[in-house]
């Protein structure tokens, strides 16, 4: 069973990848689970074709304590058999969002919701690392493995090279690694080629190119992913070779944070800054 | 041994024991501790600064600071421990500070609120659930004056707005909701808790109850808590000399006393240190005119009154003469008593905000010594009152640790320990009398002319304990 944690900007479309992918690796007759990390909880609706699923924390608030749930109560299969379940959490503003992933986890491990036939975990975690709870899906014996998914605006790369930051801390005392970006592209300059430069830096790699097509967004306002949608577009494809290269991907890397002053230069560089 | 020769031994005690220390611990605690000796002027002690991780200190936190201390006593306000059940129940009655009042009626003093935070709380807030209580409490005791809600650690991380649901619960209910922010990790030791506390009463209550004539004679005492009836037996000389007590603050005290603690002629400090701030505020702001007093032992509790007396008026100066002399033969009694079985007995005293100073003339009426002592949580104003207070050679201890006050109590041998429930049984095992000087260990009053009594007969009832010859001083 391989642990997957997705990370990057808020906004930049982890839920829409991680899905899309998820769905591609189920395609291929994988049995993949996904776990959304986000008090949002947005992370499965284009697997169970709904709004949001009851998530961990809102039914154990109604029930009382976590110790009062059933895992089927919060462990739905959806499309092509892939197993979602959402941590829930507060709406902003009030209360402790992190520690509400940290219960939900603890959950599903305890109550066995990774079963031994699973060969995928999908973490789909909120925006940034804020605080401890939502490094949770990488600390021990957890996720393994890290995407981070980006494009080429600056505010994204920022993201993507703090992200990298807390990766380094987790991976230096822990075995979580580094196993690629995922540029989600947003059609800016010379934006592969920028990725490529900045997943060098940070001693990784661009696993995939994800280019911007409006099919996902079609996709999307019917709460399916691309590959249920229109399984023979073009984009539906991109997502199958981002999952095949998830699958044989090999290079896990401890990550390489750039200073400030460093990942300015790239950007400059490649042209997005002016002097 | 000369006064010299006691000064320069109790200096290498302190080397002795700070010996075992690593050099860093060793250079940060040797600033907390001096021998008192007129001939240096480096005597000062280092106070109110982080403890050394690793070491065992007794201090608490702020919570225990503003809930245990400043708010508890208050009897007819609803306090709410507010976030996990640990901290509301280990704080629960712990603390001896006596009310009068029908329990449950207008004294909430023996109960214990707490919002009993579970896991789905931090997650999502505890703000709906604490307007609910405050809903609950407001229903079941409908006597209650006001609600203060106490910060537990939890509530500071995960940001609840206690603020705004005690603004609206206050208006909802029409009675005063007051939030305090004491979360325990807040300061390093309880010493901001009673200052938080204090901002509190500034913020919330002071100047906004109804206002009341103030008398020519009304006086109010400042950080007195009424352990075991200590700020009654204040309040009783206090009134014998013709003035009136309106307020204490806050053993045994009321929701209206601390909106009007202002309202008076004079303020009378007791415990300095978590209360100096409030009555500072309210002379700034108020004019209202302060100053502190000792009601421990016949010396103290005469300067006391004489010095008090010269705020006002010659009446009040004829009456405390005579409250003096009317006093003078029943304490001479008591002294008669005991002096003869406690005279040259030395002590070593380790307690909070005043005790280490305040207490001294008691134990030298009795004809005892006070060899060592320190405060928890002292500031260095605090120190400089009490050095002056101390005989030269007495050892000075800030925030002392579990070790260095066992050593130093093997190295001095002294004849009574004072201090709390954690040391109590440490240093009986040891085969030495020991007093609980936090809680008077179930005894008290232990202040003014029906305190000293009392204060005398348990010292004897400590020291000369038949059960002492039956175990042996390891040292001995």
């Amino acid at each position: 069973m391989r642990q997957i944690a997705i990370y990057g900007k808020g906004g930049i479309g982890k839920s829409t990848t991680t899905q899309n992918t998820v769905v591609a690796l189920a395609e291929m007759g994988r049995k993949v689970t996904i776990v959304g990390c986000d008090p949002k909880a947005d992370s499965t609706r284009l697997i169970l074709h709904s709004k949001a699923q009851t998530t961990v924390m809102d039914l154990a608030r109604e029930r009382g304590t976590v110790e009062d749930l059933e895992l089927e109560d919060v462990l739905v299969e959806g499309y092509l058999g892939v197993r979602c379940s959402e941590s829930g959490g507060p709406e902003p503003g009030v209360g402790c969002a992190g520690r509400g992933v940290i219960t939900a986890i603890n959950f599903l491990e305890e109550n066995g919701a990774y079963t031994t036939d699973t060969d995928y975990v999908f973490y789909d975690v909120l925006g940034d690392v804020v605080c401890g709870g939502f490094a949770m899906p990488i600390r021990e014996n957890k996720a393994k493995e890290i995407y981070i998914v980006t494009s080429g605006e600056m505010m994204a790369m920022y993201a993507a090279n703090n992200i990298s930051k807390g990766i380094l801390k987790y991976a230096q005392t822990g075995t979580v690694r580094l196993g690629g970006l995922i540029c989600n592209s947003r059609q800016t300059d010379k934006e592969n080629e920028l990725i490529e430069a900045l997943a060098k830096a940070l001693n990784t790699q661009m696993i995939h190119f994800m280019p911007r097509d409006n099919e996902v967004q079609r996709a999307e306002v019917r709460k399916m992913t691309v590959i249920e949608y229109n399984p023979t577009h073009k984009q539906a494809d991109e997502y199958r070779a981002l999952a095949k290269k998830i699958e044989r991907n090999t290079m896990m890397t401890i990550p390489t944070p750039l200073s400030m002053d460093a990942l300015e230069d790239l950007m400059m560089e490649f042209g997005i800054m002016e002097m | 041994m000369s006064t010299r020769e006691t000064i320069d031994f109790r200096k290498q005690v302190v080397e002795e024991v700070l010996e075992i220390y690593p050099e860093k611990a060793k250079k940060n605690r040797r600033q907390h501790i001096a021998v008192k000796d007129s001939e240096c002027s480096s005597c000062a002690v280092k106070s109110n600064t982080k403890t050394v991780p690793g070491i065992m200190t007794a201090r608490g936190c702020a919570y225990a600071g503003a809930k245990g201390v400043v708010w508890g006593p208050v009897k007819d306000v609803v306090h709410i421990s507010h976030g996990p059940v640990g901290c509301g129940y280990y704080s629960w009655g712990n603390r001896r500070n006596l009310a009068d009042g029908e329990i449950g009626v207008d004294n909430f003093v023996p109960f214990l609120f707490t919002s009993d935070f579970q896991e789905s709380d931090i997650i999502y807030g505890g703000d709906k659930k604490l307007e609910k209580i405050i809903s609950e409490v407001v229903g079941l005791f409908p006597n209650a004056k006001g609600v203060s809600v106490l910060s537990e650690c939890p509530v500071g991380l995960i940001g609840d707005d206690i603020e705004s649901v005690a603004r609206r619960t206050s208006l909802e209910h029409n009675l005063p909701v007051i939030p305090v922010r004491c979360e325990g990790f807040r300061g390093i030791s309880q010493s901001l808790g009673h200052h938080i506390a204090n901002d509190a009463i500034r913020d919330h209550l002071i100047g906004k109850g109804p206002a009341r004539e103030i008398g020519p004679y009304d006086i109010g005492i400042i950080g007195d808590y009424n352990i075991g009836g200590d700020a009654w037996a204040s309040k009783k000389i206090l009134e014998e000399m013709g003035l009136k007590v309106v307020n204490i603050w806050t053993g045994d005290s009321t929701l209206e006393m601390l909106q009007n603690g202002h309202l008076v002629k004079l303020n009378l400090i007791h415990c300095f240190r978590s209360m100096n701030y409030i009555a500072k505020y309210m002379e700034e702001t108020y004019g209202t005119p302060w100053i502190e007093f000792n009601f421990f032992g016949p010396t103290k509790i005469k300067e006391s009154i004489l010095k008090i007396a010269a705020q006002f008026d010659e009446r009040i100066m004829e009456k405390a003469l005579k409250v003096i002399e009317k006093y003078t033969a029943p304490m001479q009694k008591v002294i008669d008593t005991y002096r003869p079985r406690l005279e040259g007995k030395s002590v070593m005293l380790y307690v909070g905000g005043l005790r280490p100073r305040h207490i001294v003339g008691a134990y030298e009426d009795l004809g005892m010594e006070v060899i060592g002592t320190g405060y928890e949580f002292a500031h260095k104003e605090d120190y400089e009152k009490t050095i002056p207070a101390l005989k030269e050679g007495t050892l000075i201890y800030d925030d002392v640790t579990a070790l260095e006050l066992e050593e130093f109590v093997k190295k001095l041998k002294p004849d009574l320990v004072g201090s709390g429930i954690k040391e109590k049984y440490v240093f009986e095992k040891m085969g030495l009398p020991f007093r609980q000087m936090h809680s008077w260990d179930y005894s008290g009053p232990y202040h003014g002319y029906e305190g000293f009594p009392i204060f005398a007969r348990d010292m004897d009832m400590a020291i000369n304990s038949p059960t002492w010859k039956a175990i042996k001083a390891p040292w001995k």
